[in-house]
């Protein structure tokens, strides 16, 4: 299963890489919404896809059964998921009010003028 | 109860920013809380210092965990000297900012904002495990991407567009490089994984690892290679916003950078010669930046990623007394910087606007504005007695115990570069004569106080600072021996 998500995740972050080297803010919103599957993704095959056993102990015994998936990285991606959706959230909303003020969504034609202010 | 410092460092302006809340409205209010949020933090860190000073620790287990397994909050010097600076420049900035915020910007939360940005910095800082720093780093940004785009203006919102995009990027290495971290040893705690990171047995996955979060890291830090939207952003929102950004947040990377490389890697040498060569490729650039640069607090801000490279430089160094250089130097320039910032804010408020060529003669017109310049860019470029002076010096001189000539000659050169730019500041603000158009509506005499109080601390850091480089020198003792930040917070089970 590894091998399988490695290539995934690997195309995920290229992905993202290159929409966010493009000039235009809309194609950054959606390398950056990539960019933190791909990270997210990556945590969660890092830890090792097991057999699904779930990390609980039995009655009377110390430690769940050998073998039980890991409980930390899934609350590592939970919330880094909320993090990055409130961040994403809040990109787009400023990339929009950017293009409101100025009329464009390429961050370089807009001069970064003095008398504006 | 000795746990309580520490929990107040973080606790005071957080509950400030959410019991001001429900009073959006009401300006008295939001700016009470602010101040009131700010206060308590700075009172807390002092007494958090006072509690470590010597060596000692205060850890808390967070919810009782014992350590590797829950959250650990940790003091040591050098966390709780760092914090008692950040919170001496963020109380300043936000005395100018209960002056100078208008209704209109408190409304939309200005002083919940920077409450939540004060405790973030805090929890940065006081963390012991990689992923809370990572939360930590979010809410701080999330706060900074607030108070960057509160207001009006298309160059502010540009401004924003690049700091939020670059950061965001940075945190997902950041968050990616935690994933790594878990996935080759199977914990997070910073003490944890001081342990078992140098027993990773593949070289190149622990470099991976020490790329990954250094990278994030440095571009949090303003340093080379990726430094350029500091200078893009800071300039654009109030100079109330710019003087807290330029004090507190580039630290905080700086601060993870050093806990990084003196816990997981303090034996690799590619990693430390990464940060050195960093470090002086910062300095240069961000100087070079600074002198081709011909307003107030463009300028300023081309030297804040200048100045993050001397940090830098002892960090890589790694020498106890490198490390105490670093320590000092982070400490004075929290002060310093914000200082500036302020001050040209105070220049702003009066003539209405930073561009050097519109100002001029303000030696005449403010001889209080022109001495608190002169003694915080003094501080800046390191003319002696001043802190600047003291932090410099010990860097060189750790740089010459451990033979590194190059970066000790790149320092001292780009010294003399800082120096010339605040001697043009100097020159075309203050000295020369006022150009026709220009217009002084003197602001009132409080607004340069906020700048006046952190001149002072800046000045006696470097006369009357002997207490507090002996404390720095036992940062840096501290710092350069992991096994001791290991022990007091895996041994201590819980409470303290």
């Amino acid at each position: 299963m590894e091998a399988l998500f490695a290539p995934v995740i690997g195309i995920l972050f290229g992905c993202a890489t290159y929409l966010l080297l493009q000039r235009s803010r809309g194609q950054a919103i959606i390398g950056l919404a990539l960019l933190s599957s791909a990270a997210n993704l990556f945590i969660f095959v890092a830890a090792g896809l097991g057999e699904g056993i779930a990390p609980l102990a039995r009655a009377g015994e110390a430690s769940p059964p050998p073998g039980a998936s890991d409980p930390v990285p899934q609350a590592l991606i939970l919330t880094a998921l909320v993090i990055g959706f409130g961040l994403l959230a809040f990109f787009i909303t400023l990339s929009y009010r950017v293009y409101r003020l100025t009329g464009s969504d390429d961050l370089d034609a807009i001069a970064d003028d003095e008398g504006a202010a | 109860m000795s746990a309580i410092w520490l929990l107040l460092a973080i606790a005071a302006p957080m509950i400030a920013a959410a019991g001001a809340i429900p009073f959006l409205g009401r300006h008295r209010v939001q700016v009470t809380a602010g101040v009131a949020g700010s206060l308590v933090q700075t009172v807390a860190a002092v007494m958090l210092l006072r509690q470590v000073a010597g060596g000692r620790f205060v850890v808390i287990q967070a919810g009782d965990w014992p350590a590797p397994f829950g959250i650990s909050l940790v003091a040591d010097q050098f966390a709780a000297l760092v914090l008692v600076a950040g919170a001496v420049a963020g109380l300043a900035a936000i005395a100018f900012a209960a002056m100078s915020v208008e209704v209109d910007r408190s409304r939309h939360g200005y002083f919940v904002f920077t409450n939540v940005l004060l405790a973030a910095v805090a929890t940065a800082f006081l963390t012991g495990d990689l992923f809370n720093l990572y939360v930590a780093f979010e809410v701080m940004l999330i706060a900074s991407f607030v108070l960057l785009s509160l207001g009006q203006s298309r160059r502010q919102a540009r401004g924003a567009a690049v700091y939020v995009t670059l950061n965001l990027i940075a945190s997902a290495m950041f968050l990616t490089g935690a994933g790594l971290a878990y996935a080759l040893t199977g914990t997070l705690n910073f003490a944890d994984l001081a342990e078992r990171v140098p027993q990773i047995e593949s070289h190149a996955l622990s470099l991976a690892l020490a790329l990954l979060l250094l990278t994030a890291f440095i571009t949090k830090s303003a340093a080379f290679p990726f430094a350029a939207w500091l200078p893009a952003s800071y300039h654009t929102p109030g100079t109330d916003v710019s003087a807290l950004f330029s004090g507190l947040l580039t630290k905080v990377g700086v601060y993870a950078v050093a806990r990084t490389v003196t816990l997981l890697f303090p034996d690799n040498e590619v990693v430390r010669n990464t940060v050195l060569a960093v470090a002086g490729l910062t300095m240069v650039v961000g100087v070079l930046g600074a002198l081709a640069q011909y307003e107030l607090r463009r300028l300023l801000a081309f030297h804040i990623s200048s100045q993050v490279g001397y940090m830098l430089m002892g960090i890589g160094l790694m020498s106890p007394l490198a490390l105490a250089g670093a320590t000092f130097y982070m400490m004075q320039h929290m002060v310093t910087k914000t200082s500036l910032f302020l001050t040209a804010g105070f220049i702003e408020r009066g003539a209405g606007t930073g561009r050097l060529a519109r100002l001029g003669g303000l030696y005449r017109r403010d001889p209080a504005a022109a001495a608190v310049f002169l003694v915080a860019a003094f501080a800046l470029a390191g003319i002696p007695p001043l802190a600047g002076f003291v932090a410099k010096f010990t860097l060189a001189r750790a740089g010459i115990e451990a033979e590194a000539w190059l970066i000790v000659g790149v320092s001292l050169t780009v010294s003399l570069l800082t120096l010339l730019s605040m001697v043009k500041i100097w020159t075309e603000a203050f000295w020369k004569d006022e150009p026709a158009e220009f217009a002084w509506n003197a602001p009132a005499r409080r607004f340069l106080l906020p700048a006046a109080g952190l001149a002072l601390v800046s000045a006696g850091m470097g006369i009357l600072g002997a207490p507090l480089v002996q404390m720095a020198i036992e940062a840096g003792n501290a710092l350069a021996t992991p096994a001791v930040y290991i022990d007091a917070v895996l041994g201590s089970g819980g409470g303290r």
